[in-house]
């Protein structure tokens, strides 16, 4: 079903957000000769053995499943880069490295489908793991540092790390804003606020440790 | 066979932009060569996590329905004709893919149109948002649960206090009628350099600089006409 899930959890489901970066292009060599195809999403092809092409990764997952391509990992999950990364993560308590928006889902994909084609498959895996739970240490801590202002810029965060603190970020920003607006606004807030918005005032419970 | 295109279509480099280190993957939005399916899925990022109901999108809308009815005929041909089942299947993930955008959009619209109902129909703003079909969809809900809430609370209530839209016949606006919640934080991305006002008129004249590719936790009220004129997108 196209269904709808419960903003008061999360926006996009962790699904929806995949769905998303199934669009994603990525290189596959075929291993079968296939005729262009003609999508809506857009033409890709023509399948040639042993010629990589590029195509979206929710095909080239369809067609890695049917046994009819190897996948060529994206340059960045190398264990050069990604050990490069995860050292730069962890030093700076700020900043985000540059990484594709994706990341997470790529990844999670190529690893459940493809592993075989990715070199030190193992390594790799446990660098991303290791770079994702970084990231996430880093977001949660850096929530408890905002102030009051109406725009916050978040450098480099991927996708799916967006979606998990939304709900959190929105209520807390929102709470601050409510709070440095005070007078002008009571009003027109009891009046509009006939939807379930909590009006939280208690202090902010932390994040789930991982 | 020949898929028949209505639009002037590229498949745009988004493996670049992506799979090399850097923010970039907003590259993929020029708007010159953006494919009907990017633009429906756009669409339905932006209507999930706006507050308010969006601009209709009815000529993509269309487009892609004619675009499904298209491909669905081509593959019962297929399979008429005994072509490849796996080319089959991989047509028919597509159309999937495409008829889900589809329906989710036109599903978060209706939740927002119902959530909202007498705010739509009392606003032309929001109205004029509103296609056809949802327009009537609009009326008629709201006409229905005038009738239930009279027929069950309303009318039995004392005078002062039936009607739907007020609370009581002293209050001077509408205010059972609820309202989008336009201060709401919403994460978005810009597709060019943007400077926007952070207040509003007549406060601190504040602003905030997006370059393209920055993602921004921020006010929805803020980036509204960005949004609608395409320089912003909603993640």
């Amino acid at each position: 079903m196209a269904g709808q899930t419960d903003p008061h959890i999360s926006l996009f489901s962790p699904q929806e957000v995949e769905f998303m970066a199934e669009d994603e292009l990525v290189e596959i060599v075929p291993n079968m000769n296939m005729e262009q195809l003609n999508f809506i999403s857009g033409d890709f092809g023509r399948f040639i053995p042993q010629i990589p092409t590029k195509v979206p990764l929710w095909l080239a997952v369809a067609l890695k499943r049917r046994g009819k391509c190897s996948f060529r990992p994206p340059g960045w999950m190398s264990v050069d880069n990604l050990t490069q990364i995860l050292e730069a993560e962890r030093e700076s308590q700020s900043t985000f490295q540059a990484l594709p928006f994706s990341y997470v889902e790529i990844a999670r994909l190529l690893f459940d489908h493809a592993h075989d084609d990715i070199p030190d498959k193992y390594m790799v895996r446990s660098l991303v793991e290791d770079i994702r739970d970084v990231r996430l240490h880093k977001l949660e801590t850096n929530l408890g540092s905002f102030q009051g202002t109406s725009a916050v810029k978040i450098s480099n965060v991927s996708a799916m790390e967006v979606n998990i603190v939304r709900p959190f970020v929105r209520r807390a920003l929102e709470a601050f804003y409510k709070h440095d607006k005070p007078e002008a606004d009571v009003d027109r807030d009891t009046r509009s606020s006939r939807q379930q918005r909590e009006a939280n005032n208690e202090p902010r419970r932390p994040l789930r440790q991982r | 066979m020949g898929i028949f295109k209505q639009r002037e279509r590229e498949i745009f480099d988004l493996m670049a932009s992506s799979s090399e280190v850097g923010g970039s993957s907003a590259d993929y939005e020029t708007m010159m060569s953006t494919s009907d399916v990017e633009l429906l899925k756009r669409a339905w990022r932006n209507e999930k996590a706006a507050p308010e109901i969006l601009q209709y999108e009815g000529a993509l809308v269309e487009r892609a329905k004619e675009q499904i009815e298209l491909v669905e005929e081509t593959i019962e041909d297929y399979v008429e004709n005994g072509k490849d089942p796996l080319l089959v299947s991989l047509y028919q993930m597509d159309l999937d893919r495409t008829q889900f955008l589809l329906r989710s959009y036109l599903r978060v619209r209706l939740v927002k149109i119902e959530k909202f109902m007498f705010h739509n129909l009392k606003s032309e703003e929001a109205e004029r948002r509103l296609s056809e079909q949802e327009r009537v969809f609009a009326t008629k809900c709201a006409d229905d649960l005038v009738k239930h809430f009279e027929e069950t609370v309303l009318l039995k209530l004392p005078e002062n206090y039936q009607s739907v839209l007020k609370q009581s016949q002293i209050s001077e606006v509408d205010d059972m009628v609820p309202q989008p919640h336009l201060d709401t934080f919403v994460v978005c991305r810009s597709n060019n350099f943007v400077s926007l006002n952070l207040y509003e008129e007549g406060e601190s004249p504040e602003t905030v600089e997006m370059e393209r590719g920055d993602l921004y936790f921020i006010r929805y009220k803020i980036v509204k006409g960005a949004i609608e004129s395409g320089q912003i997108d909603l993640i």
